[in-house]
């Protein structure tokens, strides 16, 4: 009996606790709005920015020894060098090497795997130049997974060229997501499998003055 | 007769019958998709300050009908300025006074008017904010902000290269992006209303995706400087990021839980995608599951903490999803890509693939109601949303 009572005066209790957490204050009066937008002007992009690539802000990235010889899974990854600004680019004499990758992938295929070493022989028979290898995606990945996925590849081909002895240093990489597709005109495997890709682009020093 | 009571008691409140405004009772989220809108008729109001109205409440998840069937009535006019009131349809109690809106625009005016209803339901307003997203145009795509309906569009760059990926530095007129400006992508500041830019993130290889603490004070990003696409953490102020994950997988897409305590992602066990969270100090990451939805991205936790917004790969499709804040069944909305939460934590917006562009567009996450965002104008393809808050 007494329980019953107890029980009924907590329901209602808990009802009316509910209940009064729901009262709303009544807003007032006119409400004159301020001029729309006039702190949000854009000005135009600021001045030239610095053109060397130099980690956060404007700390210097410092050169990295190369370690061919060492496991990248013990020591995360082999870092990238201070890169090649203002290097010379040619697309043209490596473009036959071109790697290709399978939807959503980024292992390097057995039987991509000779085009590697032709791009690894060419270094070694060119060692004054250097390397950067961009990874491309196709269209079908969402813009920022694509980001990611096209840099992977990227570095997938760069641990195996260092790996075949080229010295880390030499080698760059650079990610266009999907944002650079070999073949945009196309909507079908036949124009994905071309953008699933990485591309060799040989870097030359500028000449001397 | 205790638990008739306890059932009893319960349905009162379910009901509303204690004349509460609210229907939400504590999440403002409980059935994603499933949730009926709220019913509200507008009376005397006309041309575009209707059209504002109506698209701002839709967003929000409510529905139109006559005044009988409704459970609020806003009610006014807009010849000139705006005046509008709103009642409550059960209890016949004014919830909003009559007002009399001045000294703006007339679509500004009934933003202001909706905000000010939504308010008076518990809500956090979002008809006066604003988005910023990617904007394409020949292989070029600049950095634009606009009003979250996509009126009053203001270019951000001007490079004619390729910039995206934009975060609001929370509570400032201010964004992070990538851009390929330099050469390779690397992660901009910009201040808008000063027009300052400084490169934040420029090592060699690639730097992007960046995310904003909420507390404004550091940002996490994807670098590959160490020879792996990772997941790194740095100060704004300071130059030395901290590294988060060393995985040869590539991790994606960071965001910040509202509390500043866990960064979340997208990440790969060895080809099997995942959601994972990381606390910024570092640590061990945690995968937060997404049952039923495989190859999960471009996550965005919402503002008050309760859900998590992603992007679900199917074979052929792309789908919004939401899933609970811990991870769990997950829910799949609307076909659509890289989600972007309102400071209601119940709208989205999203990018919505039409042929080879994408169209924003925006989604009430307990009704499903969608609409898209206004066309733009000298701008081929909109994505990348970013909602300010």
């Amino acid at each position: 009996m007494k329980l019953t009572k107890l029980a009924n005066l907590l329901v209602i209790a808990l009802v009316l606790s509910i209940a009064a957490t729901g009262c709303r204050k009544k807003p007032v009066g006119v409400t004159p709005l301020p001029n729309p937008y006039a702190k949000n002007t854009v000005s135009s992009p600021g001045p030239s920015l610095p053109s060397t690539p130099g980690g956060i802000g404007t700390a210097p990235e410092t050169g990295v020894g190369s370690h061919p010889m060492v496991n990248p899974a013990e020591t995360g990854g082999t870092p990238l060098g201070p890169g090649h600004q203002g290097w010379a680019e040619d697309v043209q004499t490596l473009q036959p090497d071109t790697v290709y990758f399978d939807f959503d992938s980024s292992v390097v295929k057995a039987s991509e795997k000779p085009k590697v070493t032709a791009v690894a022989d060419y270094l070694k028979a060119n060692p004054e130049k250097a390397l950067r290898v961009e990874g491309n995606c196709d269209e079908r990945g969402t813009e920022e997974y694509n980001r990611a996925l096209g840099d992977r590849r990227a570095l997938a081909v760069r641990e195996e060229l260092i790996a075949a002895g080229i010295t880390a240093d030499r080698v760059d990489t650079k990610t266009w997501g999907k944002d650079n597709p070999a073949n945009d005109a196309g909507h079908d495997e036949a124009a994905w499998k071309k953008n699933r890709r990485d591309d060799f682009i040989v870097l030359t020093a500028p000449a001397k003055p | 007769m205790q638990i008739k009571h306890i059932l009893f008691a319960f349905s009162l409140v379910a009901t509303g019958a204690f004349a509460q405004p609210s229907i939400e009772i504590t999440k403002t989220i409980t059935a994603p998709g499933f949730t009926p809108p709220i019913w509200v008729s507008l009376s005397g109001f006309s041309g575009e300050a209707s059209e504002v109205l109506r698209f701002d409440l839709y967003v929000q998840g409510f529905g139109f009908t006559n005044a009988e069937a409704a459970q609020y009535i806003l009610s006014g006019s807009n010849n000139g300025n705006l005046e509008g009131k709103v009642t409550d349809n059960v209890t016949k109690a004014l919830i909003l006074q009559p007002k009399a809106y001045s000294g703006a625009a007339l679509r500004r005016q009934a933003h202001a008017f909706v905000d000010d209803f939504t308010v008076a339901l518990g809500r956090k307003p979002i008809c006066l904010t604003k988005v910023a997203f990617k904007g394409e145009n020949n292989r070029h795509s600049e950095i634009y902000i606009a009003d979250f309906d996509g009126h009053n569009v203001q270019p951000v760059t001007r490079d004619n290269s390729i910039a995206a990926a934009p975060c609001w530095v929370p509570g400032h007129l201010a964004l992070y992006y990538e851009s390929y400006m330099l050469g390779n992508p690397c992660i901009f500041y910009q201040n808008l209303a000063s027009g300052e830019r400084r490169a934040f993130a420029h090592y060699n290889g690639s730097n992007f995706s960046p995310a904003v603490s909420p507390d404004g004070s550091e940002v996490a990003m994807i670098l590959d400087k160490d020879g792996w696409t990772d997941l790194y953490v740095c100060g704004r102020d300071s130059s030395d990021p901290k590294r988060l994950t060393r995985s040869p997988q590539d991790e994606s897409s960071p965001c910040w839980s509202p509390d500043g305590r866990w960064i979340c992602y997208a990440a790969k066990d060895r080809e099997h995608r995942t959601l994972k969270k990381i606390s910024p100090s570092g640590g061990t990451a945690q995968t937060i599951p997404t049952s039923g939805m495989p190859s999960p991205s471009e996550p965005d936790w919402s503002p008050d903490g309760q859900w998590i917004a992603f992007t679900v790969q199917h074979a052929r499709d792309f789908g919004i999803c939401v899933v609970p804040a811990k991870g769990g069944e997950a829910t799949e909305l609307v076909s659509g890509e890289d989600p972007s939460w309102a400071p209601n934590s119940r709208t989205l917006m999203f990018g919505r693939r039409q042929g080879g562009r994408y169209t924003l567009c925006l989604l009430d996450v307990p009704t499903k109601q969608y609409k898209d965002v206004s066309r733009f104008t000298g701008i081929s393809s909109q994505s990348q949303p970013s909602w300010a808050r």
